[in-house]
């Protein structure tokens, strides 16, 4: 037999290395499964993370949860920041191949609050706008009752359907009670099944199977940068052992949500890349501001000790968050003092980490009258967030070591949140993802005097309620101008420092695993969007 | 037979029934749905209106007058998650756990009686006493572990067989499944012989117990007096004869495997209704594990009730007895 010549090994050779690396496929494993495709469905973490593979919203946010140009190209706000007008991007085509026009835009919020038995509505990020129109194809306007400087954010948290691809032709009015001419609205499972999964985001439908998969394809006729992957599949594995498993095995080239605990193994591994990023989830404790007695605190006469702020600053000093962050959270943490990080719109970069202080704790604790300190029982999930319990009892120790003997009640999330929100603890711990809209989101929501109608204080389950506080967060809401806005949170970020209205712990570092040689953007929100993963 | 049908049938009405209630006031102290289904960042004037919504706003005997009324209609509710009938999303999973379970049943049967046949023959071979010591250790290592060890071996070390989740699937008569495939078979052939390895050491003692005491029966030692072939003697003489525990058994373990496949079906991402169980639980889907529970007790009462007609066509004495009832 002739043996190859060396220039046609070199060829054959060469020919392979041309060959792509990796293939043109990306296969992911997500800790938990969208319960539906309908963007509108479900305002929820895996659902919005999904719905950014296949629709857009009218702005985007990048991986810092900044405001950038997503389907409207510009903007711009009246003077009496009553209105706004948003100029649509030319040449944007759904799926089907039909044109983008105001027209979906409104249709998508007419469908907002009917989506049929929607178990978390959307109706919440258009509320605020009085009327929606279209002055022409290509431009939305939106007033508002009032000023209300955080429209972006809350229209950059809904994906665009197609008003076609719902079954509705010919033109759309906008109206809060209820659009004229549309008598019904697609149910959910039309999304599921593809046929009204038409967007314009960058990877097409191709199929969804619960509990197995959702595969998507290239949009070849996307309007920004080409999509990477060929086809992208989202399997989902909600057990952390399988998930790490398929990463090792090959079965799958990304996975979210890497148990702590393997991440040291996994960096060790050459066949493994660990990327992570801060995130904007703040993990918290939340004290009872209300109750008397409160339902967790003993050796006190009845007297909740936790409306002294000199016993909150106490619990404050006591607390070592580097120490928590070090040897708990294995870096995977940020301490934190105010309620979103720094990277986000609205901190007080004056505001400094505070250092544990136990000496001056139990100073505090005297000085407040208890001296031998009380009891007190910590409630928590033991499933939730990234090391929930474990943190819960370094506080608890933490605090035992200053004069508050400290037991951990850590139950599994679907039983804590019902507890909590049944003011069932005195002290809990829990985690806050804040939106875009920085200081705001966590302001209105965890520390806003709790108010149905001006929907505030949604999650301040603590109950705290401070009028100074309160006023400057309604002002802040109402100040459309970026950097009136942003001072105004500032203010409103040293007044919750100062009281200790809530204690933030540190925030969330999110890891993602992949197979060496990939890499991916880490985004705040902690969302897997897989179009940012590429070849390293 | 068709009064003993009827009976059972009765019988399991009254179980699920039961089991209905008992679940639905269960589910209704450990938590509100609610708190799990809705973004934080909605207020409390959206948080009430999803509430509305899903009726969960209703005291809780007027939930269940619901339900209950639901039920008369064969509507067992509408799962709070995904917005679909809970039999009807249960039932769409039902497929790829029946599948498993069937395989694993196979391999169990397959592999398990011809080793407890040959441990039960041959007692004092050192073959029969490895055999012995082995499904020992298959009843004994834990499912789970032994799951992810099958996973960090076949899938992970050597590479030959995925960690997970189904494979491509066909569909016959409209139902997807996966065992025609080889992608699909690949998938399948890790979860199910976890699940199978247990059942399979049942089948081996059971199976060597029986063969044991049958070998010394008077029939056996006839059928060798008459000059059979050992095989004919092992595999007709022995072998009905000792099936009767096994069916009985795994009759049991089949039902068992269906309602009660979580572990594995979670450990290997198989998307079975296991698993949805699981998650429904997490999220307090409550029509979803009622639903689940219900269905499951009435499997139960119909395996058991297949076992018993899998008796009599086996044993032809039970089979008499019934005629003579």
């Amino acid at each position: 037999m002739k043996q190859p010549s060396t220039a046609a090994l070199a060829l054959l050779l060469g020919a392979v290395a041309a060959q792509p690396a990796l293939s043109q496929d990306l296969t992911a494993g997500f800790a938990s499964e969208p319960s539906s495709i309908d963007p509108l469905y479900h305002n929820l973490g895996p659902n919005n993370a999904t719905r950014k593979h296949m629709f857009e919203a009218l702005v985007d946010e990048d991986a810092n949860l900044a405001i950038i140009p997503g389907l409207a190209e510009s903007w711009e706000t009246s003077e009496d920041g009553l209105t706004w007008t948003f100029n649509l991007r030319e040449g944007v085509t759904f799926h089907d191949g039909s044109p983008f026009t105001a027209r979906d835009f409104l249709y998508t919020a007419c469908r907002i609050p009917n989506v049929p038995n929607s178990p978390s509505s959307m109706a919440g990020f258009i509320k605020s706008a009085e009327t929606i129109t279209a002055p022409d194809e290509m431009t939305v306007q939106v007033t508002t009752a009032a000023p209300y400087p955080l429209l972006l954010t809350d229209f950059a948290s809904f994906g665009i359907v197609s008003a076609s691809a719902n079954g509705h032709d010919g033109p759309v009015t906008y109206e809060a009670e209820g659009c004229p001419g549309i008598d019904s609205y697609l149910d959910s499972s039309a999304y599921n099944d593809g046929s009204a999964a038409i967007g314009t985001g960058p990877y097409k439908f191709v199929e969804f199977i619960p509990g197995e998969r959702i595969v998507l394809a290239r949009n070849d006729a996307y309007w920004g940068d080409a999509p990477y992957w060929e086809t992208i599949t989202i399997r989902p594995i909600t057990n952390d052992g399988a998930r790490v498993a398929a990463l090792l095995a090959g079965d799958v080239d990304v996975i979210e949500k890497p148990p702590v605990q393997d991440l040291d193994r996994l960096r060790e591994d050459p066949d493994i890349n660990v990327v992570q990023g801060p995130s904007s989830r703040m993990i918290y404790l939340h004290f009872d501001h209300e109750g008397e007695p409160t339902p967790g605190i003993e050796g006190t006469d009845g007297v909740n000790p936790l409306k002294d702020v000199r016993v909150r600053r106490a619990i404050s000093l006591a607390i070592d968050r580097p120490l928590i962050v070090d040897r708990i959270m294995g870096g995977l943490a940020v301490p934190a003092r105010q309620m979103v990080p720094d990277f986000m719109r609205g901190t007080d970069p004056d505001i400094p980490l505070e250092t544990a202080d136990p000496e001056a704790a139990r100073q505090l604790l005297a000085e407040a009258g208890y001296p031998d300190g009380f009891s007190l029982v910590i409630g928590s999930p033991n499933d939730r967030y990234i090391n929930d319990a474990k943190i819960a009892q370094a506080v608890a120790q933490m605090l035992t070591r200053v004069g508050i003997e400290t037991e951990i009640d850590a139950v599994t999330a679907s039983v804590f949140f019902s507890r909590r929100n049944n003011y069932e603890f005195s002290v809990y711990l829990a985690g806050w993802g804040a939106s875009g809209a920085g200081m705001a989101s966590p302001l209105r929501a965890l520390v806003a005097s709790q108010n149905r109608d001006k929907g505030l204080g949604g999650t301040n389950r603590g109950r705290y309620s401070n009028p100074e506080l309160d006023a400057v967060i309604e002002e802040a809401l109402a100040t459309v101008d970026p950097e009136a806005h942003d001072a105004l949170l500032r203010q409103a970020s040293r007044i919750v420092v100062d009281d200790v209205a809530i204690l933030p712990l540190h925030f969330e570092v999110t890891p993602w695993a992949l197979q060496a040689g990939l890499t991916l953007t880490p985004r705040a929100d902690q969302h897997t969007v897989l179009t940012s993963v590429r070849p390293e | 037979m068709l009064a003993y049908l009827i009976r059972r049938l009765g019988q399991a009405a009254l179980v699920m029934a039961v089991m209905a209630t008992i679940v639905f006031f269960g589910l209704y102290t450990v938590g509100n749905p609610i708190d799990l289904l809705i973004n934080p960042e909605d207020d409390l004037a959206a948080q009430e209106a999803a509430m509305r919504r899903l009726g969960l706003d209703q005291p809780i005997w007027v939930q269940f007058g619901h339900f209950v009324g639901g039920i008369f209609e064969g509507d067992l509710g509408t799962s709070f998650v995904h917005n679909r009938p809970a039999l009807e999303l249960i039932l769409s999973r039902l497929p790829a756990t029946l599948e498993l379970v069937f395989f694993a049943m196979l391999l169990a049967v397959l592999i398990g009686v011809p080793l407890g046949m040959i441990a039960g023959l041959r007692p004092d071979a050192p073959s029969s006493k490895a055999i012995m010591a082995a499904s020992i250790l298959g009843f004994s290592i834990p499912n789970f572990w032994q799951g992810l060890m099958l996973i960090m071996l076949f899938a992970v070390y050597w590479g030959i067989l995925p960690a997970g989740g189904r494979g491509d699937t066909v569909d016959v008569l409209g139902i997807p499944v996966s065992f025609l495939t080889w992608d699909g078979l690949k998938h399948l052939f890790l979860p199910a012989l976890n699940l199978a390895i247990f059942k399979m050491s049942l089948v081996i003692r059971l199976a060597r117990a029986g063969t044991a005491e049958v070998a010394l029966q008077d029939y056996v030692k006839y059928a060798r007096a008459r000059g059979l072939s050992p095989s004919r003697v092992i595999g007709v003489h022995v072998l009905k004869n000792i099936l009767i525990p096994v069916v009985t058994v795994l009759g049991l373990e089949t039902g068992n495997a269906i309602a009660f496949a979580v572990v594995t079906e979670t450990v290997f991402a198989w998307p079975g209704i296991g698993k949805l169980l699981i998650d429904s639980i997490n999220l307090l889907d409550r029509p979803v594990v009622v639903a689940y529970l219900m269905l499951t007790v009435f499997m139960f009462v119909m395996i058991n009730f297949l076992v018993d007609i899998g008796y009599s066509l086996l044993d032809p004495r039970v089979r008499i007895q019934a005629r003579g009832r």
